[in-house]
């Protein structure tokens, strides 16, 4: 049962993302009413599973729910923007429920009456006022009366409790007479009196008797007609409504008159049936007439008769004079049963994999990479030539290791969908805390990108579009004085971009103020008021911690939570942020994200005795530093010249503390790294070894996290190498020359030992 | 020989709840996603018992596939259960139009289920 619950809360994850697509679908025009019955479906199904489960609170929201995109699926209430709306704000309460159902939770009942009554009063039908003395009335929930309980009510007719009218006492039994004359629709809807009576029969003592009056002669009679009828005897303790609900699945298929004794002294039944013909003189001339009838078809050749339609009209003869011992064959029956589970499985493409099975795999083949550099090395090392079997043999090996590699990471990949599937909400609330209008557009929503970058993708993408709102978009009437449409939009993208993936969140508003950001910075003693900072410096100050523009903290984005937060976990991603800001067009933030975790592409180099390895996404170029070419800056600073121009030139191992001073550039090599602001630097180190693929191991959960270093790896030799955070390098030196000030905490000294120590 | 029901339902969740309470009790347990599915299924000469469907279904719905099956000469007698929540007194009717034999009223517990094939298959 457990099992089937977390199936339930899966499934209801699937239902909600295709109710809110669909509802967000709606919204944008379209009008095929598949999508209507689509979203119609998935709260239908979300509430038939939730009763399953007793949860009564979700039932009854989505009750409510269900009972409004009915009606708009019938066409009876118009699909209005104001319509739509109330159902995307009804689709997030669902969304709650359905988590706080799943985590014992509970969310609070006045919220779900509230929109409750909403979504009733767009339907208009029945005021809301009206349900309480209406609850009581007709057969089904009352839409409107949120503190109905639905459940469990099943099979009881209305009135089945009431006093059971002639058999009060414990012990009463009441003897009723049961008229019962299938029609032939009753056949047609393959429903059987013979189990009727068997139900019947459960109830107390019971005797049939059989009229076969109007039995026709065989040339008249019609195989799919019906021409018996019963009369019964049932002595029992159950009420009028317990005896009709026997024939509850064929009412309106049959004349049924259901009459009590009310006959003191009627202790003889037998009395009763002597009005019919007694049943073993039934069984007799049914039995008769049959084995005629099919001595007839045998002969006749009506092969139509033999079909199992025919049976079914003709079956229920049979059974009827001995209806007491077919129930006991078959009730038996079903107990002995071994289960046969070789059921057909629906017919699908994907099945669902447990996430641990696959990280195991991941994990797995990470060993299996290192494993295979290892060999490659000793096969080195063993002296065998480049051309010999083993060596090629080698090489077959490394490209199937990658090709298993990618297929596996494939496994995990997914798109982004899923957390832009969450946006639309936040924007609606946020939108509606600030009183701005917005709309939230979308782009590359099936970018794939591996499983553990999208979970951590939802925190700063949240946070940035939060921001887009509430700092970014103006207020409407801003907006219109200021000539735009009052509706904000908020873009929010993803894109491949040379194995990375990039996420862009736009927005028309105001653009970044950057002499109020400028102001905020030297009031706040982030910058030195002297200090001559380009607009694009100026922008990164918002990433600075401590930085905060928004001159009254609002419950939106002003959580104590900055972009430095933001900028801080995307780089602990492998990723980097960067900001466009146009005055009065709005901003775009940038981020951009490895691929996956799990891998890297390296460019293996020598620093100082130590093997360093920078991630091949950022390098560009590697170049030979000439004298010429190298300049110094002051004191410690040194450019040196590529082609037209001048970039700043960095001892990694100066910079990391593996030296105090600097090697001679021109006996070092230099790699040439971008990063995202577009700023370039050579970083030069002593030697390059090669380019290889590494399996990144987390330092932070290893040992903890050391500016400068994104992760680790273990080389082929079994050694481990620390991965360059390039980003942060050349960050930590762009400050110094830009502005004087030091915003970014000094780099710890990284302790030479680290490299064996991890 | 264990008595075969084949339950039609879009729902995972349903489909295992039924799946679960009907292999407890003995039965055989086909599984359809959905009306057309449904009819396919019963193309094979695997016949079913009992079939059990839901009603809101994508592709064929409930009443379609109750018409279909009842078109169907081998399947006419083949008790149909439809699976319906107390508010669908109309829905109700109109699977009884179409053809079904009764109904199961969700939630539904696992007796009651059994119960209610118990009630239209021998």
């Amino acid at each position: 049962m457990e099992a089937i619950k977390a199936t339930f809360f899966q499934e209801c994850e699937e239902l909600l993302a295709d109710l809110e697509a669909g509802l967000l679908a709606l919204e944008g025009g379209d009008t095929d009413p598949e999508t209507v019955n689509a979203v119609f479906r998935a709260v239908h199904s979300v509430k038939g599973g939730a009763g399953a489960f007793g949860l009564e609170q979700l039932v009854r929201f989505a009750h409510v729910f269900e009972t409004t995109l009915d009606h708009l699926r019938a066409r009876e209430l118009e699909q209005t923007a104001h319509v739509l709306k109330v159902m995307l704000r009804a689709a997030d309460l669902l969304a709650d429920l359905v988590r706080a159902a799943q985590s014992q939770g509970h969310v609070d009942d006045a919220r779900c009456q509230a929109l409750a009554d909403e979504l009733v009063a767009l339907s208009g039908d029945r005021p809301a006022e009206s349900a309480p003395d209406a609850a009581s009335g007709a057969d089904d929930f009352l839409d409107d009366d949120f503190g109905f309980k639905p459940l469990q009510v099943a099979f009881a007719e209305p009135g089945a409790d009431v006093g059971d009218d002639l058999a009060g006492d414990e012990p009463g039994l009441t003897d009723w007479v049961i008229k019962f004359r299938p029609l032939a629709t009753l056949y047609l809807k393959a429903n059987d009196p013979a189990l009727v009576l068997r139900e019947l029969e459960r109830l107390g003592a019971l005797e049939v008797g059989l009229e076969q009056a109007d039995l026709p002669l065989l040339d008249d009679l019609d195989p799919e007609g019906a021409y018996l009828a019963w009369t019964l005897n049932l002595r029992t303790s159950a009420s009028e409504a317990d005896i009709r609900e026997a024939f509850e699945f064929v009412d309106g298929d049959c004349d049924l008159e259901v009459v009590a004794v009310a006959n003191p002294f009627a202790d003889e039944p037998e009395e009763t049936p002597a009005a019919f013909p007694a049943s073993s003189d039934v069984e007799l001339d049914v039995m008769a007439l049959i084995q005629r009838a099919q001595a007839e078809v045998a002969s006749s050749d009506g092969v139509e008769i033999s079909e199992p339609a025919a049976v079914a009209a003709i079956a229920p003869a049979s059974p009827a004079p001995a209806p007491a011992a077919t129930p006991a064959v078959k009730a038996a029956d079903p107990a002995v049963k071994a289960a046969d589970p070789a059921a057909a499985a629906p017919v699908t493409t994907t099945i669902r994999v447990d996430l641990d099975r696959v990280d195991r795999l991941i994990n797995l083949v990470g060993e299996l990479v290192i494993n295979q550099a290892m060999l490659s090395q000793r096969v080195i090392e063993a002296g065998l030539v480049r051309s010999s079997n083993v060596a090629l043999g080698l090489d077959d090996l490394e490209q199937l290791t990658r090709e298993i590699q990618d297929s596996v990471m494939a496994i995990r990949a997914q798109p982004v969908k899923s957390v832009f599937q969450r946006m639309p909400r936040l924007i609606r609330e946020i939108a509606a805390a600030t009183g701005k209008q917005v709309r939230l557009v979308t782009e590359g929503e099936g970018t794939e990108v591996d499983k553990t970058v999208i979970e951590r993708l939802t925190d700063p993408i949240t946070h940035m579009i939060r921001n887009a709102i509430d700092h970014g978009l103006e207020k409407p009437a801003d907006r219109v004085a200021a000539g735009k449409p009052a509706e904000g939009v908020v873009k929010l993208s993803a894109f491949h971009r040379s194995g990375r993936i990039v996420i862009e969140i736009t927005d028309d508003g105001a653009g970044i103020d950057r002499q109020r950001v400028r102001d905020k910075a030297v009031e706040k003693g982030l910058i030195a008021p002297e200090a001559v900072l380009t607009d694009e410096e100026t922008d990164n100050l918002l990433f600075m911690p401590g930085f905060s523009t928004a001159s009254a903290i609002s419950d939106i984005s002003g959580r104590g939570v900055g972009m430095d937060v933001v900028k801080r976990s995307v780089q602990g991603l492998g990723g980097r942020i960067t900001i466009a800001s146009r005055p009065g067009e709005g901003s775009t933030f940038t981020l951009s994200l490895p691929l996956t975790l799990a891998v890297l592409d390296g460019m293996v180099v020598t620093v100082d005795g130590h093997t360093l390895v920078a991630p091949l996404t950022a390098v560009i170029e590697t170049l030979q530093p000439k004298a010429a070419t190298v300049r110094s800056l002051g004191p410690s600073g040194m450019v040196v010249a590529v082609r037209d121009a001048f970039v700043p030139l960095i001892d990694i191992g100066a910079t990391l503390g593996f030296r105090s001073t600097p090697i001679d550039p021109c006996s070092g090599v230099a790699l040439l790294v971008e990063n995202d602001v577009g700023g370039h630097a050579a970083l030069l180190v002593d030697a390059i070894q090669g380019q290889r693929q590494v399996v990144i191991k987390s330092l932070e959960s290893n040992y903890q996290q050391v500016d400068g270093i994104a992760a680790a790896t273990i080389l082929g030799d079994g050694r481990v190498a620390l991965i360059l955070d390039v980003d942060a390098i050349i960050a930590n030196r762009r400050p110094e020359t830009a502005s004087g000030a030091a915003p970014a905490p000094a780099p710890e000294p990284t302790p030479p030992l680290l490299a064996t120590a991890s | 020989m264990s008595r075969t029901v084949l339950t039609v339902d879009d729902s995972r969740t349903m489909r295992d709840m039924l799946h679960m309470a009907l292999t407890d009790a003995g039965f055989r347990v086909l599984q359809a996603v959905d009306g057309v599915h449904g009819l396919e299924m019963l193309e094979t000469d695997d016949a079913p018992d009992v079939i059990i469907t839901d009603i809101n279904m994508p592709r064929l719905d409930g009443f379609g596939f109750i018409e279909g099956v009842r078109q169907d000469a081998r399947h006419r007698a083949t008790p149909i259960l439809v699976l319906t929540t107390e508010s669908d007194s109309a829905k109700k009717n109109r699977a009884r139009e179409a053809g079904a034999t009764g109904w199961i009223v969700k939630p539904f517990n696992p007796e009651k289920l059994v119960e209610a094939v118990r009630r239209v298959a021998a």
